[in-house]
């Protein structure tokens, strides 16, 4: 069962995802929009077409867009299903989660300076910015969690959150509003980047894999998908309680997952992109609000620093 | 005073215009110039002798328009005015790249588009402009763009995400369009349709100029109803690229809303004038003597609704736009143009009225159905983008009055007049006001009566230099909000 439903995430999950956010803006538009499951048809598409590869480039560039597919796929494993507990799961897994997703980005990073094309420097740079400051909230956000509960692997850490014990709620709230923002950064939404412009000079993801194709740029865009929906399961597994049955669970999983891709629809369709030298300002509310839920835990739950 | 005065669209003879040495001209431009005139046109024609240089300058105050002619010979050079005013600096290379006589002192003589007097751009050894240093770098943007825009050069000297400098190399559109005038002038029905394309956007702007300075030149008075129906076409181009330009500037920050609205408001514009002429862009509506279509009554009652609908509309589409936070945040203080440097450098059109520069040829030197009917010039001050966009709402919502106004001013006349000759050895300057600033073409006739020297301006050649500017300290990812806030044409400035 949980094969399944993990088989059913990692293969389907990603595109509706993306076909969902892509159907919620065009219905915003006034549009009647693709088909939902139009990125799974072009990425059907792109695995049968032809590479064309830069000569400029070296190995690093072929293999990224792999390595980045196995990263995200790993990182996967170590989500909890909830009610079901994760595939691989010991203590510590949330730092493997965090650097195994930081080692893709730093493949397709190098990727992108690999291609020596002042575009895809240009978006290396604001990739890496944006993301070093996503880290460290990440780990304050996870930390808090740990300290909460005394665990230090995900599937025990959600499972010993206690409901009872007061202040939940609020660092449930706070915590599902920075996975959020986390989510729009990885994903590169509005308001961090514009996925449907093309205009080079104001794209952060998009400008560092302009030189892939086929295959390639498949995995990207499939990866690219599935990070959303890997983060959004995060926080489900926060959201939902703890003793519900399995098929009950996995309702209220797909729901927020949906719920997910529909606020990113609302939010690129009422909304404009972030000057770039002020999505670092954005970025920051994501640290801002880890510390609120740190500083919670210290204060009211475990009454100060001892 | 050794200056011929003229109005606009009014043809002199050849022998009227006066022709001095250079230096006096020289001290006569500058000395108009200080009193507040205006650059229009500078421009050469090669004669056998050598080449005569044909200088307009405007008082738009008064509506007058100030001509004089000097002689060079081949190899000759003369004393660059660009140091005083930087509004010649543009036409001055463009003098040199076509007959090689050199603007002495000119500070940055660089090709325009071809390269220099039969001497290819390639051959010419160039070098942008370097900025050195720690974490310095330079960005090159074309000559081919992603999308569907046309090829244009653009070196950005950066530090870290914020331009320092942007240098823009046009020319890869040169067609030979004015050439192509005078090889295929006894072929009026081919001009008509070469006048069109000069810039793809600006179909009834260029060639409604093109066909008011052919019948300024053969005395043709074309009836009030085909006026009519030119100018509710002018209207309508400028309506339509308006929307479309704000939508694509609510597309440029990501704001789907501001896209959807706009977008869709401009294909019931450009439906509205397919429904005229059978073409969106208005191909095929001017004619030389009038217009080839007719607006009839039941066309006219339908055009009525249509922009009586989209006042509504686009009224509540703006107050959309311009009320939302993030959008603001994107617009405000982004790419400014000071009114200083606006008028130091000669811009025209909505751009240089979004900088508080008041110039608006359908008011100052008024043609076709705008001599009737004054039009308010509309200026704002911030000269930033909101500025550049607010500016094209309310011009919008003025040109759908000046269409409602118009419309009820229909009468019965001829659609088209056939013209007679061309007087011979006259020159001729009309100059309109497309959507995207002052268009000016000239025309000068043999003595046979036949165009000898066709010179066309289109708005862009004066703004390109203002988006280079704009851009300076602004970040690499604001250019592209920037330049589409200008719209400027590669091919009307490559012709």
């Amino acid at each position: 069962m949980l094969i399944l439903f993990q088989i059913f995430i990692l293969f389907f999950a990603p595109f509706l995802f993306l076909g969902l956010i892509n159907r919620i803006k065009a219905i915003w538009a006034g549009r009647k929009g693709s088909p939902i499951l139009q990125p799974l048809y072009d990425f059907l598409k792109l695995l049968k077409k032809d590479e064309v590869i830069s000569k400029t480039t070296s190995l690093v560039f072929r293999i990224a867009p792999t390595f980045n597919i196995a990263a995200v796929i790993f990182a996967f494993l170590l989500i909890p299903i909830p009610s079901f507990g994760s595939t691989i799961s010991f203590n510590g897994d949330f730092i493997l989660f965090a650097y195994i997703l930081g080692l893709s980005k730093f493949l397709m990073v190098l990727a992108a300076l690999d291609t020596g094309s002042s575009f895809e420097g240009m978006g290396a740079s604001r990739e890496v910015t944006f993301s070093s400051i996503v880290e460290p909230a990440f780990f304050i956000l996870i930390g808090t969690l740990a300290l909460l509960t005394g665990q230090t692997s995900f599937v025990s850490i959600f499972s010993l959150l206690n409901p009872s014990a007061g202040y939940t709620e609020l660092i449930e709230i706070l915590f599902s509003v920075a996975l959020f923002i986390m989510i729009l950064t990885e994903g590169s939404r509005v308001p961090v980047d514009d996925p449907n412009t093309h205009l080079e000079l104001t794209m952060i993801h998009e400008v560092m894999v302009l030189d892939y194709s086929g295959p390639d740029l498949g995995f990207i865009l499939y990866s690219a998908g599935m990070k959303m929906v890997l983060l959004s399961t995060l926080a489900a597994n926060l959201i939902i309680p703890e003793n519900l049955s399995p098929a009950l669970a996995i309702i209220f999983l797909v729901v927020i997952i949906s719920v997910t891709s529909i606020l990113i629809g609302i939010i690129e369709s009422l909304m404009a992109r972030a000057r770039m030298s002020h999505v670092p300002q954005f970025i920051f509310l994501m640290t801002a609000l880890s510390f609120i839920a740190f500083a919670v835990v210290i204060f009211f739950i475990r009454g100060g620093i001892r | 005073m050794i200056w011929t005065e003229i109005k606009n669209l009014q043809s002199v003879s050849l022998k009227e215009i006066p022709n001095l040495e250079f230096h006096k001209l020289r001290e006569q431009i500058v000395e108009m110039i200080s009193k507040g005139c205006r650059l229009i046109q500078f421009f050469g024609e090669k004669i056998n002798s050598g080449v005569i240089l044909y200088v307009v300058l405007a008082d738009d105050e008064q509506s007058k328009l100030f001509i004089a002619s000097s002689n060079f010979n081949d190899g000759d050079s003369f004393d660059s005015i660009t140091p005083e005013f930087k509004s010649f600096h543009l036409f001055e290379r463009e003098f040199y790249e076509q007959f090689g006589i050199k603007p002495q002192g000119h500070p940055w003589l660089k090709p325009v588009r071809k390269g220099i007097a039969g001497i290819s751009k390639e051959e010419i050894p160039y070098e942008f402009f370097k900025m050195i240093g720690e974490e310095v770098h330079e960005v090159g943007v074309g000559p081919i763009h992603a999308g569907i825009i046309e090829p244009g050069h653009f070196r950005f000297s950066c530090h870290g995400e914020q331009i320092h400098h942007l240098e823009i190399e046009l020319g890869f559109q040169h067609r030979g369009i004015e050439e192509l005038f005078i090889r295929n002038k006894n072929n009026p029905v081919y001009l008509l349709k070469l006048s069109e394309s000069i810039a793809g956007d600006t179909v009834v702007g260029h060639a409604g100029t093109f066909a008011r300075a052919i019948e300024s030149l053969s005395e043709n008075n074309i009836s009030r109803r085909a006026m009519v129906i030119r100018t509710i076409a002018l209207e309508l181009e400028r309506i339509g690229i308006h929307l479309g330009d704000l939508s694509a500037l609510s597309g440029d920050v990501a704001y789907l809303t501001g896209n959807a609205a706009f977008g869709a408001l401009r294909t019931k514009v450009i439906n509205t004038t397919l429904a005229i002429c059978g073409s969106r862009f208005g191909h095929g509506m001017i004619a030389v003597g009038g217009v080839n279509y007719d607006i009839s009554s039941e066309l006219k009652e339908k055009i009525l609704d249509t922009i009586n609908k989209l006042e509504e509309d686009v009224e509540i589409a703006a107050e959309v736009l311009f009320s939302s936070a993030s959008v603001l945040a994107r617009f405000e203080k982004t790419g400014i143009i000071t009114n200083e440097i606006a008028k130091e450098i000669g811009m025209v059109g909505p751009a240089a009225r979004a900088s508080g520069v008041a110039i608006d040829i359908r008011s100052d030197h008024p043609f076709g159905g705008f001599s009737l009917f004054p039009v308010h010039k509309l200026t704002l001050k911030s000269g930033d983008v909101f500025a550049r966009a607010y500016i094209r709402y309310i011009e919008i919502t003025q040109s759908i009055k000046i269409i409602k106004e118009q419309l009820e001013t229909f009468s019965e006349g001829e659609l088209k007049k056939t013209s007679s000759e061309l007087k011979p050895n006259h020159f001729v300057i009309s100059l309109a006001e497309g959507w995207r600033g002052e268009i000016s073409h000239t025309a000068i006739t043999d003595e046979n009566g036949r165009l000898r020297k066709y010179k066309i301006k289109d708005p862009s050649f004066n703004n390109w230099l203002a988006v280079a500017l704009s851009v300076k300290n602004n970040g690499v990812s604001d250019f592209p909000l920037c330049n589409k806030s200008f719209n400027l044409s590669y091919s009307g400035f490559d012709l």
